[in-house]
């Protein structure tokens, strides 16, 4: 499996937030977006996931399923945590396992992993910015996807969340799967740098 | 299958919980409704002539209030992005949240009609045929009120843009709405055929809307 992308340009707001980007990873591969505030990152991720529409070049996923397009082939973990605050933990993460269907894993032992599973029936209006990050972090086990594209994924997690996070990177990619990660802060794990917008 | 299910299940769900939306329309209507007969007082033959012309207005009201927040919760909290990216068409997905909006919020209201018919001195047959003209029609409100909360979340304005875009298509509902009521009660139209024009529009916007509302989704993407 083969994410790459050619003269990719994109323009927000009428500026040009980059131009002519070329990028690749493989399977196992992990790649760490770094650049300054503004220098694209986030919007780099919502190219990839097809959020936004670029405004040149071309993002491809070779060697996935063909039957798929590349946003549905992909995880996008964003600032948002996409969780109802109305709902339990429970409820939000079995909607998401629902809803965004393939293969899925049991959500009762992804909370567990995340370590939340003490939580299961708690309204997602009571968890702390560190605890939604951790159940954004169980969709992602929940539910199987090649390519995952992480905006800031350590933020709000303390250490040990860190680590956690890190051994269930290195087990994505150990399983084949692909990481596009932008960061300020280290991953933790093994990453080749791709650096947007010059020096930081 | 499954992906709909889940999704309409999810917003029915959180519509009826605290904070949800499905009562907000539900006591709006009941507050038009009641204080209706105090202003345009104790006269029961005018009250019974007004009776469905104000059950509409108070239905079509009610129903646009909390349909500006169809897609702006999930927009704000970043649920959108994964809908838009998911293997679930995104048209659909529109649909199936107009249809949870409409089960969660339109019925009640249709439900709450007869009560509020005795308030306005409506008989019977009165009753039953503004029932059945808004179980008819409030569907196409709400798949035309799609569209102004698709455009909502894409340009930025609230509840204000929504009501200027929207009021203008629910206008023919209103007036089919209405016109076949009064047939049922005094007459002398036939109810058939402003009740079958009234049918048509809601199956013209059960068809649009969801591509309306997706197109507008997809092209304001940002």
């Amino acid at each position: 499996m083969q994410l790459s992308g050619h003269g990719v340009t994109c323009v927000r707001g009428g500026r040009e937030v980059f131009a002519g980007l070329d990028f690749g990873a493989g399977s196992g591969e992990a790649v760490a977006v770094v650049g300054r505030n503004g220098s694209g990152k986030t919007s780099l991720l919502r190219l990839i996931a097809g959020l936004l529409i670029p405004a040149g070049g071309t993002i491809a996923l070779h060697g996935g399923d063909a039957e798929l397009t590349l946003p549905e082939q992909c995880h996008y973990l964003g600032h948002r945590d996409a969780l109802k605050p109305a709902l339990s933990v429970a409820e939000n993460l079995t909607f998401w396992a629902d809803f965004l269907g393939g293969e899925r894993f049991d959500a009762g032992e992804s909370l567990a992993t995340v370590g939340l599973d003490h939580a299961a029936d708690l309204p997602a209006a009571f968890l702390s910015a560190g605890q939604r990050r951790r159940l954004s972090l169980a969709r992602l086990l929940t539910v199987r996807r090649p390519v995952w594209l992480l905006d800031e994924p350590t933020t709000a997690l303390d250490v040990a969340g860190q680590d956690m996070f890190s051994g269930l990177m290195r087990e994505h990619l150990a399983r084949g799967g692909l990481i596009v990660a932008a960061t300020h802060a280290p991953l933790g794990i093994d990453s080749r740098e791709l650096r947007i917008g010059g020096a930081v | 299958m499954t992906a709909l299910s889940a999704l309409i299940r999810r917003d029915i769900r959180i519509a009826l919980r605290v904070g949800g939306g499905a009562l907000i329309g539900v006591l709006f209507f009941l507050t038009v409704v009641v204080l209706m007969p105090f202003a345009v007082g104790p006269d029961l033959a005018l009250l019974s002539r007004l009776g469905p012309a104000i059950l509409w207005l108070g239905a079509l009201l009610a129903s646009l209030l909390t349909l500006d927040r169809l897609f702006m919760a999930d927009h704000e909290d970043g649920s959108l992005d994964l809908i838009t990216m998911s293997r679930t068409p995104l048209e659909l997905a529109c649909a199936a949240k107009a249809l949870a909006h409409w089960l969660a919020a339109g019925l009640p209201l249709i439900v709450a009609t007869p009560v509020l018919g005795l308030l306005l001195n409506l008989d019977m047959v009165a009753t039953g045929a503004v029932a059945l003209t808004l179980l008819a029609g409030t569907p196409a409100l709400t798949f035309t009120g799609m569209i102004g909360a698709a455009l909502a979340v894409t340009l930025h304005r609230g509840g204000l843009l929504m009501a200027v875009l929207v009021l203008p298509l629910s206008i023919p509902v209103l007036i089919f709405g209405v016109a076949a009521s009064q047939a049922a009660i005094v007459g002398p139209m036939t109810f058939g055929a402003p009740f079958s024009i009234l049918c048509a529009l809601s199956l013209v916007s059960l068809v649009i809307g969801p591509f309306a509302a997706a197109a507008s989704l997809k092209h304001g993407l940002d």
